[in-house]
């Protein structure tokens, strides 16, 4: 996969809350995450794209990470109209 | 096929022509909105009670991309409504999420159709699903299955495993090619307008409008902007890995110039002047980095925080550039009449 930036993503884990469920492991689509024997680590933290799933699918909030609309013109408009990056910005054709 | 509480409908592993035209039309953006396909449970082949559930959005591409995947296999496909989006998007946005999938279940009714408790949901569904909540409220326990539906039948055929390359996003040069079209569309949208504009204005100088000027000037605008088009919705998504930088808006710029450079200033009608020479250098580039700077929409691998840094360090270039680009070329209409 082709690399974006470095050292920007927010994606937090901590150790002590992890379960070892390993659904985050599943989910995440850039093998950030890895399983050391029952708990998960971080492999490669700048492959994150911080879409979420891992802390919406981790039971212990154990992973948190600040996720959202990632396209350059929702933030444009949202930071226009003083609103959360949304979406619908080209009529809901974005994606 | 009909049962009590919720129509069953059957759906086929058939790619039609009708299916291709419907693929090109979403493709380029053609009344795309208008694709959702009727949410409910679906039967592929006759499915029995022991056959696997798989969920997916109303988009119908995504559909089309599941049922295709399995050929010649019983199955019950659950379609979320996700208002017409793909499952991704709609992930993001929550609508192919836990309350979704929760309510679909009761509505169809699954639990009486199936003697088993398994869902299996597409990975990236993940981003909306949270899979322990949906088994705490309705008793099914959701399976992430591959990235792509045309991994479904080895995830399935190794026992419900899926390899590591099967759980990557990839954004390869079909991946890529694929959004050039929508890309087109949506830049177009103000790149078109605005060759109107400095069409027209190509004509006007200091001596008043003469359609003589316009025509012999305005080509050259329409040029430039129309390589701006082309750097950053084609050259740009196409030659993504290999142009340098990690800044898509960086990526745009640097398209740009190598087509600048590729398509020999010569060949630019009306772009005479010295003035109008570095405003066209200036301003190709801005507008291609701003154009691929969107395309972070777009792309599976780019994080919101990174894209905030890149236009904090990218939009007051770009706005520098192509206020620059417009005073010269302003400039140079004042210059010939002098």
């Amino acid at each position: 996969m082709i690399r974006y930036l470095d050292n920007v993503t927010t994606l937090e884990l901590d150790v002590a809350k992890c379960v070892g469920c390993t659904r985050c492991t599943q989910v995440c689509p850039h093998g950030v995450l890895n399983m050391v024997g029952k708990q998960v680590e971080i492999i490669d933290r700048d492959a994150c794209m911080e879409c979420g799933a891992c802390q919406q699918n981790c039971p212990t909030d154990a992973l948190t990470v600040d996720s959202g609309v990632g396209c350059a013109i929702a933030m444009i408009v949202g930071s226009l109209r003083g609103t959360e990056p949304t979406c619908e910005c080209r009529g809901g054709t974005c994606c | 096929m009909r049962v009590t509480e919720a129509a069953i409908e059957p759906i086929d592993s058939t790619f039609t022509w009708r299916d291709r035209l419907l693929w090109w039309r979403v493709r380029w953006g053609i009344g795309r909105m208008s694709f959702a396909v009727t949410p409910g449970l679906y039967a592929l082949n006759d499915p029995t009670p022991e056959s696997d559930v798989f969920v997916t959005a109303n988009y119908r591409m995504s559909v089309d991309h599941l049922r295709r995947a399995l050929v010649g296999r019983k199955a019950w496909i659950l379609v979320l409504d996700t208002k017409g989006i793909n499952v991704w998007c709609a992930a993001g946005k929550g609508s192919f999420g836990t309350d979704e999938l929760v309510k679909r279940i009761v509505e169809t009714g699954l639990a009486r159709q199936v003697s088993h408790t398994k869902l299996i949901l597409p990975q990236l569904g993940g981003v909306g699903v949270d899979a322990g909540e949906v088994g705490n409220l309705t008793g099914f326990m959701v399976r992430y299955g591959p990235v792509r539906a045309a991994d479904l039948s080895a995830y399935i055929d190794a026992g419900y495993k899926a390899t590591d390359d099967m759980r990557r996003v990839r954004f390869d040069l079909a991946d890529r090619a694929a959004l050039v079209p929508v890309e087109i569309v949506n830049a177009g949208k103000f790149i078109v307008p605005a060759m109107a504009i400095l069409f027209v204005l190509s004509g006007v100088s200091l001596s008043g409008f003469s359609v003589a000027t316009m025509l012999s000037q305005g080509v050259a605008a329409v040029l430039a902007l129309g390589l701006a088009w082309l750097a950053g919705t084609v050259a740009g998504p196409l030659l993504l890995p290999w142009l340098p930088g990690r800044m898509l808006s960086l990526k745009g710029a640097m398209a740009a110039l190598a087509l600048i450079g590729l398509f020999s200033l010569r060949v630019l009608p009306g772009l005479t002047g010295a003035l109008d020479l570095a405003a066209f250098w200036l301003v190709v580039p801005a507008i291609a980095s701003f154009i691929m700077m969107n395309f972070t929409g777009a792309t599976p691998y780019t994080s919101p925080s990174g894209v905030r840094l890149e236009m904090r360090r990218s939009v007051p270039l770009q706005a520098i550039c192509a206020v620059a680009a417009l005073l010269l070329w302003l400039a140079q209409r004042v210059v010939e009449v002098v």
